[in-house]
């Protein structure tokens, strides 16, 4: 929102303070009122069958009467509801969904206080009910359209933005969470609930201990769109994130083999020790099939990605295909399918993004985000509505029991775990950290579905299941959910850091794991950072070649964060326009020449110049840096950038040889030799504390950096000013290719040692005139840019 | 024990008491400071030279000067030894201990800012105090010498960018004519402030049995 209408916008609560909130509430009752009206399907195609059966009905019965008589009116107007039912019906809910979506942002203050799962899960119960009213019967949250299309483009967006490094540090951690604190949970709470049953008596105690226990298993596990959901509006800090959230993730697997053995033995009754023992096998077969069919549907991907350099348009459309294909398969065979999408995101992210272009990273991750986003509205759209549709049956002691024992579970899970992981880590998790992951445990949509799946037959008590389940959920999204952001202030959890990475770092970290493996072998203890390193070796050596196109399969990381960094900060000071504002990033006055070691001072022959010498330079100066934000509005910002690993970066690197050619045959004519080229570094820091000195990158071979065409003081015709002052006489050179300003590279013409004198000769008048003549320059006309094309 | 054996094992428990590490760790240590030296008494450069896996390490070089610089001995002094003794092998070692569980602060602070300077020294080459831009420029080479194609215009163009980041941050306003000398202790503390180095820079001082490998977190 550019910041002129947030200013605006923000002033309406202070004109009109309640009246703002108020318009909006009744604006989306109207919508919401009109959209339900519309879309009750039954209604609306009954409604249509008989409109359509009246209006051809006449016509119809003329036929009969007279045939050979004559055509029938042509119908102007027809209503065929049926024909679009179901894409209309879909597209209507999926609008709905991000109309809510919207309001809600729109609604700053109930943003802030509760979270957006809370108001969607009421939302839906206001459209459900207001369906009800109507009397029709609400849709409900049908397990399949859940596992098969809403929960997959959630993981696919969680694995493949896996945070990796994080992740495999507290690998550990969050595989005892994940197993044995599930396990604990659902045998915990299932065998509480069974000794409840039978000591209350009449209604409960057909329930038998097998029912009991894979109820425990359905409600025990985190739900991960649940927890994403909320710890996705609290920032914290990234290592309890991601305990939370992996384990949430990795839980599915336990999840998925208690569901299918007590399922599978609450028909037959009895559990025997092979029974167990399989089941664990089974807990395996699940848990590395699921990830081993994601690697390889990764792999594919990433194999795919080397070839798409012809064909970038769908790029992205590879990465969705294949990841949902391993979810699939790994579904066809009961494995876990949510490991099998986190596994395949995480292989093939850092082939693919060496292969695919800029954009179509632009574009899968906003399609993901696009995607998940959708899913996560309707998923608490339609669990809201569910809730009014489904059937149930209430306990209230059951209810109340699996409530209590469910928190009960967690804490004492949490607390005991960490206890004795706390003797493994290193950073030891205190009572604070236990705490959150505690009470992040969130139950969502998940194990809604699952328990909906179960077969009435075998499970009687199914109903009252489905109510204990979704009042466990309405609890932990409703409590937890809006409590945990005001208790994570209150407990001054440690919040995200929102810093940058900086290069420093960078080199830093990768020096570290480095040091430590050395220290290790020295030691001869093969530990964490042997196979870390090992596992880098292999992958640069074997797996970087296969499956990373070209020349970027031997770049090194640090390389590849460098040019990360550099194309972040060329964009950001394009879209700044182009250097009359400084990047935010440096702040600072640092520049190059501070850092370069020191020269010997020269006898810098500055002449004095007289006022009216003065006033031409500045006039000529002026019509120069005009005549180039002039070239510079008409360009593209799409054709100013280039991607460096885009086609027809060859023909501008043959450009740019041949421009330097001309440049060199240039400057024989000139007698003070242009400063050699500079590190890009250089160059954008130049860019950055000089407004008026704007320098261009050299080409070198092996860093594509990105070239940022822009007019350079060290032209032709900049230099020939200085030229002139210091040789009166000699005739300023006309350019070459004529007309107007043109972007050269200045190169040198005496090999770079010899130039170290005149270098610093040539550099310091130039610089300290643009000092003496520090012209503001034209007045901006430059437009403002609006949206930064990339976020 | 016999009289014979109590010179070491004192030994030990002053070890023990002066470097953090337990009796059982320094045992561990002393029977791989025997494996390294062949049985010697010091340890000399071409000792770790042979451990093979070292061979593989861009940073190698750096990592055995730090075992045999004066600044990781706790003293003031400056300079390079050519051996060591089991003494010095465990103090620089224990550079990479993870601290104690239930440390207070004020002690993490230290620990880190310890852990800092053993990363400082073993950038700043020349003693001076300061990282200039070449050592960085090393560091930076050194890093990137395990990979094929590595003009020396990337690393200084990484160099530089670098620099020129800490020069801003720590620095901010320089005038156009100062001369940014070189990276100083503090200013290093300052930009990896956020990097946590006493939780990263450890190492799991467990199973070190020297004649069977064992894999140990």
């Amino acid at each position: 929102v550019p910041a002129s209408y947030a200013g605006v916008y923000n002033t309406y609560p202070l004109i009109f303070p309640g009246l703002q909130s108020v318009m909006e509430l009744k604006m989306f009752l109207l919508v919401l009122g009109l959209l339900v009206g519309t879309g009750s399907p039954d209604m609306g195609s009954s409604q249509g069958k008989c409109s359509e059966s009246l209006v051809q009905g006449p016509q119809t019965q003329e036929n009969r009467t007279h045939t050979t008589h004559s055509k029938k009116p042509f119908p102007v107007l027809s209503f065929g509801y049926d024909y679009v039912r179901l894409p209309f019906e879909i597209s209507l809910w999926v609008l709905l969904a991000s109309l809510m979506k919207l309001g809600f942002h729109l609604m700053p203050r109930l943003s802030s206080i509760v979270p957006e799962s809370c108001l969607l899960i009421v939302v839906g119960l206001l459209v459900g009910g207001l369906i009800k009213l109507v009397g029709e019967a609400p849709p409900v949250l049908e397990s399949n359209i859940f596992f098969l299309y809403l929960l997959p483009p959630i993981i696919l967006d969680a694995g493949y933005f896996l945070p990796i490094r994080q992740f495999t540090e507290n690998l550990g951690t969050i595989l005892m969470f994940a197993v044995v604190g599930t396990l604990w949970n659902a045998f915990f709470v299932g065998g509480l609930l069974y000794g409840v049953c039978q000591l209350e008596g009449h209604r409960l105690v057909t329930v038998d201990l097998l029912s009991c226990l894979l109820f425990g298993s359905i409600i025990s596990a985190v739900d991960p769109v649940a927890v994403l959901a909320v710890f996705e509006e609290i920032h914290i800090n990234e290592l309890l994130h991601i305990l939370v959230f992996g384990e949430s993730l990795l839980n599915d697997a336990v999840t998925v083999v208690l569901y299918h053995l007590f399922e599978e033995f609450s028909s037959v009754g009895t559990i025997t020790v092979t029974d167990v023992l399989l089941g664990i096998v089974c807990f395996l077969v699940v848990s590395l099939g699921g990830i081993v069919v994601g690697a390889i549907y990764g792999i594919l991907a990433a194999f795919t990605s080397r070839f798409t350099s012809h064909t970038r348009v769908i790029e992205p459309l590879f990465v969705f295909l294949y990841s949902y294909m391993a979810y699939l398969s790994a579904e066809v065979f009961h494995l876990s399918g949510i490991m099998a999408l986190i596994a395949c995101g995480a292989v093939m992210r850092p082939y693919v993004e060496a292969n695919i272009s800029h954009k179509s990273h632009t574009t899968i991750k906003y399609f993901l985000k696009m995607w998940s986003s959708v899913s996560d509205t309707l998923i608490f759209i339609f669990l809201g509505v569910s809730t009014v549709a489904g059937p149930h049956e209430w306990n209230w002691i059951f209810v109340v029991a699996t409530l209590i024992f469910c928190l009960v579970a967690r804490v004492l899970g949490v607390v005991g775990l960490t206890f004795v992981i706390n003797k493994f880590r290193i950073v030891k998790l205190t009572s604070k950290d236990q705490f959150i992951i505690a009470y992040g445990g969130l139950r969502g949509a998940i194990a809604f579905s699952l328990v909906y799946l179960l077969n009435t037959d075998h499970f009687p008590k199914r109903n009252m299941f489905l109510t204990a389940i979704i009042t466990v959920i309405f609890f932990t999204v409703f409590v937890q959910g809006m409590t945990i952001r005001p208790l994570v202030d209150l407990l001054a959890v440690k919040k995200k850091q929102e810093t940058k990475r900086s290069i420093n770092e960078e080199i830093h970290t990768q020096f570290l794991d480095h040091l430590l493996t050395g220290i290790e072998d020295i030691c001869g203890h093969y530990g964490h950072h042997h196979w870390k390193d090992k596992l880098n070796r292999f992958n640069k050596k074997y797996v970087k070649k296969c499956l990373i196109a070209g020349e970027r399969s031997k770049e090194p990381q640090l390389i590849a964060f460098y040019h990360k960094m550099e194309m972040k900060q060329a964009i950001e000071l394009v879209e700044s326009g182009g250097g009359s504002k400084l990047p935010s990033a440096m702040p600072s006055t640092v520049s190059m020449q501070n850092i370069q070691p020191k020269k010997p001072p020269q006898d810098r022959a500055l002449p004095q110049l007289s006022k009216a010498r003065e006033e031409e330079i500045r006039k000529i100066l002026r019509t120069n840096l005009q005549r180039t934000r002039q070239r510079l509005r008409s360009y593209n910002r799409h054709t100013l950038i280039a991607d460096p690993y885009e086609d027809g970066w060859n023909e501008i690197l043959i450009k740019r040889k041949k421009m330097k050619e001309l440049e060199k045959k240039m400057n024989n004519y000139l007698t003070v030799p242009a400063p050699p080229p500079d590190s890009p570094t250089i160059a954008r820091a130049r860019l950055a504390s000089d407004p008026q000195a704007w320098g261009l990158k050299s080409a070198t071979e092996s860093i594509p950096s990105i070239k940022v065409d822009l007019a350079s003081p060290q032209s032709p015709e900049s230099v020939n000013i200085v030229d002139e002052i210091g040789m009166k006489g000699s005739q300023p050179k006309v350019s070459e290719e004529g007309g107007g300003l043109t972007m050269k590279v200045p190169s040198p013409t005496k090999p770079r040692k010899d130039q170290t004198t005149d270098e610093d000769n040539d550099k310091e008048p130039q610089q300290r005139l643009m000092r003496c003549l520090s012209d503001p320059g034209p007045a901006a006309e430059e437009e403002d840019e609006d949206e930064p094309f990339l976020h | 024990m016999g009289a014979s054996q109590s010179g070491p094992v004192h030994m030990f428990q002053d070890l023990a008491y002066k470097t953090g590490f337990s009796i059982e760790q320094i045992k561990n240590l002393h029977n791989r400071f025997i494996y390294l030296t062949q049985a010697e008494d010091t340890l000399r450069r071409e000792h770790l030279e042979n451990v093979s896996d070292l061979a593989l390490n861009p940073i190698r070089r750096q990592i055995i000067e730090a075992f045999f610089d004066k600044r990781n001995m706790g003293e003031k002094e400056k300079g390079c030894l050519q051996e060591i003794g089991f003494e010095e092998f465990v103090t620089v070692l224990s550079f990479f201990r993870p601290p104690k569980p239930h440390t207070v602060d004020e002690e993490m602070k230290n620990i880190k800012k310890e852990k800092l300077r053993f990363l400082f020294n073993m950038h700043d080459t020349d003693n001076d105090g300061i990282i200039t831009l070449d050592e960085y420029r090393r560091v930076v080479e050194e890093l990137l010498s395990s990979y094929e194609i590595m003009g020396a215009e990337t690393a200084k163009a990484i160099t530089d960018a670098a620099m020129l980041e800490v020069a801003s941050v720590t620095v901010g306003q320089m005038g156009p004519d100062e001369f940014y000398e070189g990276i100083t202790f503090e200013q290093f503390m300052q930009i990896l402030k956020d990097v946590e180095i006493e939780t990263k820079m450890n190492i799991h001082f467990w199973n070190l049995d020297t004649r069977t490998v064992q894999c140990g977190k």
